[in-house]
């Protein structure tokens, strides 16, 4: 996702098979989306788009680099029986990236990748409501690298990539919000798989381990640091089948 | 000031976009007007909202509009403006777009076109091929002329209001009333006027006769002497008291120094219309040293623009009075389009005809004795017309002292 890719081929794909094993240990039956050559960012299967029930809305990329994943989206879904909502040409949208539910309200990101107008659109698709948030801090491009559900009311966040607007509303939604430290933010903290109390996130947020087991939720830290590098962790690895 | 319209879908409220947007505008310098709102009524209904927003120049608006589409915001694609042909000459075609004094704009091939000049109750002349608009009276209305018809594709844009209310026609916009404290108000008018001077601004004095009899006339000639009038409108009644004055000493047989009835005194403004009229008008009785003093000596010797209209009333008239009321109204607007500030005193019927030939961005100053003067000027659509209520005589005194402080100073 990020354009300075130097990641050690070896390390990652075993950081890879570990995300999956974990996954696997925790009860998730994982399905897997074939690699493609020259698309190397179709490990990120939360851009892939957002699937509520049988409906799958394909993402339509900002960079023409990474437009070239959609059809391969596309056809998996199609091929397991989704029926396709395509959003107008002219929207940019990422997926589980910028979409992310707590309970029955949506939470999308814009700005840097996702397009705000294609929230109206999901909006009226899917007849939720949207809570739209402006992201303000390149480095957290995407909403699920700042902002993680862990249920209808409660949420972790990096507030400072957020602009005041954006914190408020979120105030405004969820009661619960755990923070992350501006140190930990950096290591991806909130790009975590939840998967009801369990929580499966980057190594090297000690602050938010604790804060989380307080709460009565069990982490499970690994390592993510080659797709770090790239600008995702374990959430930007997983999309939800389905989300909703 | 130039706008755009947009507008906003979705779940605007919750997100906090609504307001987001309306700081950001005032944030960026602009300003806004909500049109229109309605909020959903379920949880998942979406909320929408139309706005105009204002910047001072077109390319501020784009700026302004092109960082609020980044959250939402759509333009709102304007329909070119409707027209219609005159079916014949002095008629509009029905449904015409009737004009405000404010300043307005057609939308035409994508474009937004200045309608000029600003004048109230005309019709909208648009020449697609030149690109202009025009405000147009209905006696010169031509067959075949096309005209805005309709609401469509026309945007008047709101007078511009300061914020601090320092100015006098930002705490004079309120209703009339003759308990205001006159003097900081006058000395404001003073300033106004002095800015005018400085920035080659015109100022324009309708005036009744009343100037003349209640002995307002030798302050008024103070104005004209130091450079602060360059138009006057008025009718044959000022000319004539005026003249009367300079030629017997008394406004309709009143010596306006004593307060006294002359002797045959009512015969004395007839013998000075017949003066002129013998001398064949007030400037050549000026040249032939037959009128020495007064308000149109004064106009004449220092190259005041004057235009005197009749009406039924009048007595001779002067020979320099325009009778017929079309060449009169033509005269007039023909020299209102650089005025900037206008002075109205004493008049009321004279006061509305040339408030309706001034554009809203015209500060106007209406002074009279009667309350109501300045109220009826406002119904009849001068809005901006800022008031005060009391005698002409006074008033011009403290306002040519202010002037003369800052002559002397």
């Amino acid at each position: 996702m990020s354009r300075e890719h130097n990641a050690d081929p070896r390390l990652a794909t075993s950081q890879w098979h570990g995300l999956r094993d974990k996954l696997r240990e925790l009860g998730c039956d994982v399905q897997l989306l074939p690699a493609q050559p020259r698309l190397p960012d179709l490990v990120f299967t939360a851009n892939a788009g957002l699937l509520v029930g049988h409906r799958f809305i394909p993402s339509h990329f900002r960079h023409p680099e990474r437009q070239g994943e959609e059809p391969h989206f596309i056809q998996w879904f199609t091929d397991h029986g989704c029926e396709i909502v395509r959003l107008p040409e002219d929207m940019f949208f990422e997926g589980e990236g910028d979409a992310l539910f707590a309970g029955d309200m949506l939470f999308c990101g814009y700005k840097f990748r996702s397009e705000i107008r294609s929230h109206q659109f999901i909006a009226d698709q899917l007849e939720c409501l949207v809570v739209s948030v402006e992201l303000v801090d390149s480095r957290f491009y995407h909403l699920d690298t700042c902002f993680c559900p862990l249920n209808a009311t409660t949420a972790m966040w990096f507030p400072g990539a957020f602009d005041e607007y954006g914190q408020r509303a979120i105030r405004n939604h969820i009661p619960h919000l755990i923070g992350v430290a501006p140190e930990e933010s950096v290591h991806f903290a909130c790009n975590a798989v939840v998967l009801e109390r369990d929580v499966v996130l980057p190594e090297g947020c000690p602050k938010l381990y604790t804060a989380l087991e307080e709460q009565g939720f069990q982490t499970h830290a690994l390592p993510m640091t080659e797709f770090i590098k790239a600008g995702g962790a374990c959430k930007c690895l997983t999309l939800l089948l389905p989300q909703r | 000031m130039f706008s755009e319209q947009i507008q906003l879908r979705g779940h605007i409220i919750d997100s906090l976009l609504l307001p987001k947007i309306l700081d950001e505008i005032l944030t960026q310098g602009g300003q806004f007007t909500i049109r229109e709102v309605s909020i959903g009524q379920q949880r998942t209904d979406p909320s929408q909202a139309t706005i105009d927003v204002f910047a001072a120049t077109p390319e501020a608006v784009d700026e302004l509009v092109g960082r609020l589409r980044q959250h939402g915001a759509e333009v709102v694609k304007e329909a070119d403006v409707q027209l219609a042909e005159a079916p014949a000459d002095g008629v509009f075609p029905d449904d015409f777009y009737v004009t405000t004094n404010q300043q307005t704009f057609v939308h035409l091939a994508g474009q937004w076109i200045e309608v000029q000049p600003a004048t109230m109750d005309s019709g909208i002349c648009v020449d697609a091929e030149r690109k202009t608009a025009t405000t147009i009276k209905f006696v010169a209305v031509r067959k075949g002329m096309k005209f805005a018809v309709g609401h469509r594709g026309i945007r008047v844009m709101p007078l511009e209001r300061s914020v601090d209310r320092k100015s006098v026609f930002e705490f004079m916009a309120s209703s009339v009333s003759s308990e205001k404290p006159k003097s900081a108000i006058i000395r404001e008018i003073a300033a106004e006027f002095r800015l005018a001077k400085k920035s080659k601004g015109k100022i324009l004095v309708v005036a009744g006769p009343a100037l003349v009899h209640t002995g307002a006339g030798e302050h008024f000639e103070k104005l004209i002497q130091w450079g602060f009038v360059d138009r006057l409108f008025a009718g044959n009644a000022l000319a004539v008291h005026d003249i009367e004055q300079a030629l017997y000493g008394t406004s309709l047989g009143v010596y306006l120094e004593r307060g006294a009835l002359a002797d045959e005194g009512h015969e004395n403004h007839m013998r000075a219309i017949n003066a002129i009229r013998a001398a064949g008008g007030i400037r050549p009785a000026v040249e032939r040293g037959i009128l020495t003093s007064g308000i149109m000596f004064n106009c004449v010797s220092q190259g005041v623009d004057f235009v005197l209209a009749g009406s039924i009333r009048d007595d001779g008239p002067l020979p320099d009075v325009i009778t017929d009321m079309i060449e009169a109204q033509k005269t007039m607007r023909a020299r209102v389009g650089d005025v900037t500030i206008a002075l109205m005193m004493g008049t009321m019927l004279h006061s509305i005809a040339v408030g309706n030939l001034l554009p809203a961005s015209v500060k106007t100053i209406c002074v009279d004795i009667n309350p109501s003067v300045v109220t009826k000027l406002a119904d009849r659509g001068s809005f901006q017309a800022i008031g005060l209520v009391t005698d002409l005589e006074p008033f011009l005194r403290e306002l040519t002292e202010f002037l003369a402080e800052e002559r002397t100073a």
